[in-house]
């Protein structure tokens, strides 16, 4: 179980990192939401994994630590709130730039003003 | 256990809150009502200054769990500085704002205060992962006061503003995920007795946690490698906001000297002064690239941004030190220097206005109106910023020098402060003259009208420099005072025996 959750996480989060470089917003989103998930299994990860054991002291020989899953929960509703923002903003980016480069610029090079074809016929 | 602590998260909550539900009240109503919490908040700041200027450690538990099982805010003199510092800027940016700069946007003055609650939390918390709620708190509101006004610069300015501080939000999980993995605690003072204790192969963990940690701080305070995002961001930002974002980048500075010398201090065993090695370095460079930023910046505003991260550096080089002294003088530097570039902030603007189309870039342009006023607040706010004498700048800086000790840290520190100063100066030197001197023949035909509120918010905000000078001997006894208690971990750790009172529940009695 522990490779096969470590292997997730690193999956996770080396997708989240790659898709986070990328030069549009829409990847980036999607990179830093890969990432969230990658940290909020991390997180709950660090409680240590174990299956059929209760949080409640005495009730059993060992008991598992409910801590993480208050903080993953917390992570969750922060990342929750914050993509939606992200997304909101992007698409107010798509609307002022009229593309979704991360820096807001052209695509294509805008068609030369009379002055430069004046400049380039001489 | 007094509830006093808790005042300066209630008020601006609340107020935010009733500011949600007036969005369509009359503008002069909300003004009123923002303003008055504010104030409020002022109060219970300067109150919590006055308790805690005894020395002791106040503890407030959250639903009366004994720490470290619960959450608990922590009242210190640093912390109690930070709240007074952040509510004065908070007071004179908020009265600025409210002399037109809040108009456009109904939810501005909610935003203002959830930002300064944010704040709040974060000086208060001595809970680790409650620091990284209260940096989203600060953070979520920050966003939406950057994009305030509008405008498609701003909304590639605030894109990566956004995306670059996400990124450091995962990086703050992990590593709180690290240390909480080996240490299986997030209370500051119980980590401070976890930590050294730690052996084997999980010190390589909590190391590598720590590190991440200083790279999460390192990136709001803005410390070099980290610092690119901020000139642009602020540059761009409305002024009453940027003045406010002056105190963010403090924020990540604060939670190093939070941080550091309590969980990795000298009794932290083998991880004992974790990172502070790499950031003497790191900060005179940091200091040394703001001085470069400054010179080539194009506007009055990208000028007093490089002066941001100019500041940080001067702050952080003295602390990586990791003397009394050192935390001393920083802390009466912060002091100084956050004041005075909120002032500049809010200076540019006003010059800005009040140049038509020319803006606050430094190019000759015909005379500005109202010159002699913004020209002397200027004069005050760059003197105070290049560490001229006889202004606090100076003594800051002053303090700084006086505070290491003779050796090659010495060198370094004195050369780069030294340099970096006059190098400002130079900056200030030819922006002021350009803007201010060389004017072109011509005048401006319809003059913007330049209301009391702002005036006078800017006045003395950029005049409390002044007064930090007149009220220096107790300042600087305040701040060597403060740098005694952070360096004694004892107190800290000692919050985790406070009692903590259980009220007898009178139905128990009866059911029984």
């Amino acid at each position: 179980m522990e490779l096969l959750f470590a292997l997730a996480i690193g999956a996770l989060t080396t997708s989240g990192v790659y898709l986070l470089l990328r030069a549009r917003t829409f990847p980036v989103i999607m990179g830093l939401t890969l990432l969230s998930y990658g940290v909020n299994l991390f997180l709950f990860a660090s409680g240590r994994l174990a299956t059929g054991q209760q949080p409640v002291i005495g009730t059993a020989a060992s008991y598992s630590d409910p801590l993480p899953q208050a903080l993953v929960l917390t992570a969750i509703v922060i990342g929750f709130a914050m993509t939606a923002f992200l997304v909101v903003l992007s698409l107010r980016n798509l609307a002022d730039n009229e593309n979704d480069h991360v820096d807001g610029r052209r695509e294509t090079a805008p068609p030369p003003s009379k002055l430069e074809q004046e400049v380039s016929g001489k | 256990m007094t509830h006093w602590l808790i005042a300066p998260i209630l008020i601006p909550l609340l107020g935010g809150i009733l500011q949600v539900f007036m969005g369509y009240a009359p503008i002069s109503l909300r003004r009123t009502l923002a303003i008055a919490t504010t104030v409020l908040m002022l109060v219970s700041a300067v109150v919590l200054l006055a308790l805690a200027s005894d020395g002791s450690y106040r503890v407030y538990a959250f639903g009366n769990w004994q720490p470290p099982f619960g959450i608990v805010l922590v009242l210190d003199r640093l912390a109690a500085l930070m709240l007074v510092l952040t509510a004065v800027l908070g007071l004179f940016c908020h009265i600025y704002a409210s002399g037109g700069a809040d108009e456009g946007n109904r939810q501005f003055h909610g935003l203002f205060l959830f930002q300064l609650m944010g704040l709040n939390i974060a000086f208060l918390t001595g809970d680790l992962f409650n620091l990284f709620v209260a940096f989203e708190v600060l953070l979520i509101a920050s966003y939406g006061l950057l994009m305030h006004g509008g405008g498609s610069s701003r909304t590639v300015a605030g894109l990566h503003y956004v995306v670059l501080n996400l990124a450091g939000s995962a990086l703050f999980l992990i590593s709180v995920g690290m240390i909480y993995s080996v240490t299986g605690t997030l209370n500051m003072a119980d980590l401070a007795v976890k930590i050294p204790q730690v052996t084997g192969n999980n010190l390589n963990l909590v190391k590598a946690g720590g590190m991440m940690l200083l790279v999460v701080f390192g990136l709001k305070a803005a410390i070099l490698p980290l610092c690119f995002w901020l000139p642009k961001a602020y540059a761009r930002a409305t002024a009453p906001v940027a003045a406010l974002f002056a105190v963010m980048t403090k924020v990540g500075i604060y939670a190093i000297v939070r941080i550091y010398p309590l969980m990795f201090g000298d009794d932290a065993g083998e991880l004992a002064n974790l990172g502070m090695d790499w950031l003497f370095p790191l900060a005179l460079v940091t200091l040394s690239m703001g001085v470069i930023g400054a010179l080539g910046a194009d506007n009055l505003k990208t000028l007093v941004a490089w002066q941001v991260i100019i500041s940080v550096g001067t702050l952080l080089a003295p602390i990586a030190l990791g003397s009394e002294a050192g935390l001393s003088a920083a802390l009466f530097y912060l002091v100084s220097t956050t004041w005075t570039v909120a002032a500049l902030f809010l200076v540019s603007e006003l010059v800005a206005s009040q140049r038509g189309a020319a803006g606050d870039s430094i190019v000759t342009a015909p005379k500005m109106h109202h010159r002699t006023f913004l020209s002397v607040l200027f004069l005050i706010g760059a003197v105070a910023a290049a560490g001229l004498p006889p202004l606090s700048g100076f003594f800051g800086k002053l303090l700084i020098l006086q505070s290491v000790e003779s050796g090659a840290e010495m060198a370094w520190l004195w050369g780069v402060l030294l340099i970096g100063g006059f190098l400002t100066l130079i900056a200030y030197s030819r922006a002021g003259s350009i803007v201010f001197w060389w004017n072109i023949d011509g005048h401006l035909e319809t003059p913007e009208p330049m209301n009391n509120r702002v005036a006078i918010s800017t006045g003395i905000l950029t005049c409390l420099t002044m007064l930090i000078v007149v009220l220096a001997g107790p300042l600087s006894d305040f701040t060597r005072a403060t740098a005694e208690q952070v360096y004694d971990n004892q107190g800290y750790i000692n919050i985790l025996q406070t009692p903590v009172h259980i009220p007898q529940n009178p139905l128990v009695g009866e059911i029984n």
